[in-house]
């Protein structure tokens, strides 16, 4: 239980995936203008990570990895490679379904989350979730915690990420740094806020 | 109109730039330019995606029914990676570890698919496959000035040969650590991006707010 805790605290804050990994960076920048739309991107983040990186586990330990395929007594073949268009294959089709259920069951959830849905099949950091679940060899529960946090941490950068904005757009900025310049420097100090947990470690 | 060949080739260099212009594949430019070595191997391999990338959406390009295009043109991308990611590790596997799982996220690069969908699937093969070249190498270009001066600075190295010998080996230089940590990356694209807009005027953003003092002083 308590690797668990630590794994889920590493994931959030230690090893964010938007400032620490630098993943899913265009989104950040792109949809943080407002404190509520990054809110509904960041929520769809978390419910999408949270789905495809445990989904994504189970294909690649009973389809893909080396020797996985020992069930259906095809033990030495190593699909291994074909990872990534599975991956990416899987995380349209969870998007898909997911838009659709929460369409239908919990529409004020969908519309919170609004057009950031199908947006986020070509986020690098769900991808990126993905392929560090397999480089670091996660098991099932693990892949569980690991997606729930990676996406919690990245939703949080996000939305203080536009609240800073916000608070910003009266400043008077040097002109060569208005707009994506100022963004730049204000992730890298948030990023440089983050590296204070690594003292936690 | 039709730009021209070289013109096509040479715009996304800084007067188009991928990364400080378009805000395209940014996440892959930060990660990866820790040392020099390694964002010139993602910088050759960028450009080798882009190119037939985009050179392949073209040929396909009126042969693709709209509704499906996006998907299409993930599986080519995908595809080109998946053999990029085995011959890296086949040629150069340590190099391919150090970028763990950065050469898998090209696939969802914003710029291989920003291209392939904003120019390939209007635009002739030779064109194409131009404007590819072109923005890869735009990406590079920011990618390896960032490596080298990340790399410099943080180990006094360049391609992994010493030049300035650091202090714990009796030198004079103290390497800063800042720069091998991810903020340094964040603070030299923005540093980037404002050296490129005190040049290129008509790259400034227009504030949404402007002080009224100012506004007066203008009229």
């Amino acid at each position: 239980m308590n690797a668990l805790l630590e794994l889920l605290l590493r994931s959030v804050f230690l090893d964010n995936l938007a400032l620490s990994f630098f993943l899913g960076m265009c989104t950040f920048l792109a949809v943080s203008k407002r404190v509520d739309t990054a809110f509904g991107v960041g929520l769809a983040m978390m419910f999408v990570q949270t789905v495809t990186v445990p989904v994504n586990n189970l294909i690649y330990t009973w389809l893909l990895a080396p020797g996985a395929l020992d069930w259906a007594g095809l033990g030495d073949l190593d699909l291994s490679f074909l990872r990534l268009i599975a991956f990416i294959g899987v995380i349209a089709a969870m998007v898909q379904v997911l838009e659709m259920t929460l369409e239908f069951h919990v529409p004020k959830l969908h519309r919170a989350m609004g057009i950031f849905l199908p947006l986020i099949t070509v986020n690098c950091a769900i991808l990126g979730g993905s392929l560090f679940m397999v480089e670091r060899s996660y098991s099932f529960t693990e892949s569980v915690v690991f997606g729930f946090g990676s996406g919690l941490g990245w939703a949080l950068a996000i939305v203080m990420f536009a609240a800073i904005r916000e608070r910003l757009k009266y400043a008077d900025i040097p002109d060569g740094l208005q707009g994506l310049g100022m963004n730049f420097i204000i992730a890298g100090i948030m990023s440089l806020g983050f590296l204070a947990f690594a003292g936690m470690g | 109109m039709q730009d021209s060949k070289w013109r096509i080739l040479t715009r996304p260099l800084i007067d188009d730039n991928p990364l400080t212009l378009q805000i395209l594949g940014i996440c892959s430019a930060l990660a990866v330019t820790t040392s020099l070595d390694t964002a010139l191997l993602m910088s050759f391999v960028v450009v080798c995606v882009l190119a037939i990338g985009s050179g392949s959406v073209s040929l396909i390009r009126n042969h693709l029914p709209h509704s499906v295009r996006i998907i299409v043109q993930i599986t080519i991308i995908a595809s080109l990676v998946i053999v990029v990611d085995q011959v890296l590790q086949a040629y150069a596997f340590e190099l391919s570890k150090r970028l763990s799982v950065f050469v898998g996220l090209i696939i969802t690069n914003c710029i291989v698919l920003g291209r392939a969908e904003g120019y390939a699937m209007h635009n002739g093969f030779v064109a194409s496959t131009l404007d590819g070249i072109g923005n890869g190498l735009g990406y590079s270009l920011i990618l390896i000035i960032v490596g080298a001066i990340r790399e410099f600075f943080g180990k006094g190295s360049l391609l992994n040969v010493q030049i300035l010998i650091p202090t714990s080996q009796g030198g004079s230089f103290e390497p800063l650590h800042l720069m091998l940590l991810p903020p340094s990356a964040f603070f030299i694209i923005g540093g980037i991006i404002w050296v490129i807009r005190r040049k290129r005027l008509q790259q400034v953003e227009k504030p949404e707010f402007t002080l009224r003092q100012m506004q007066e002083e203008a009229e």
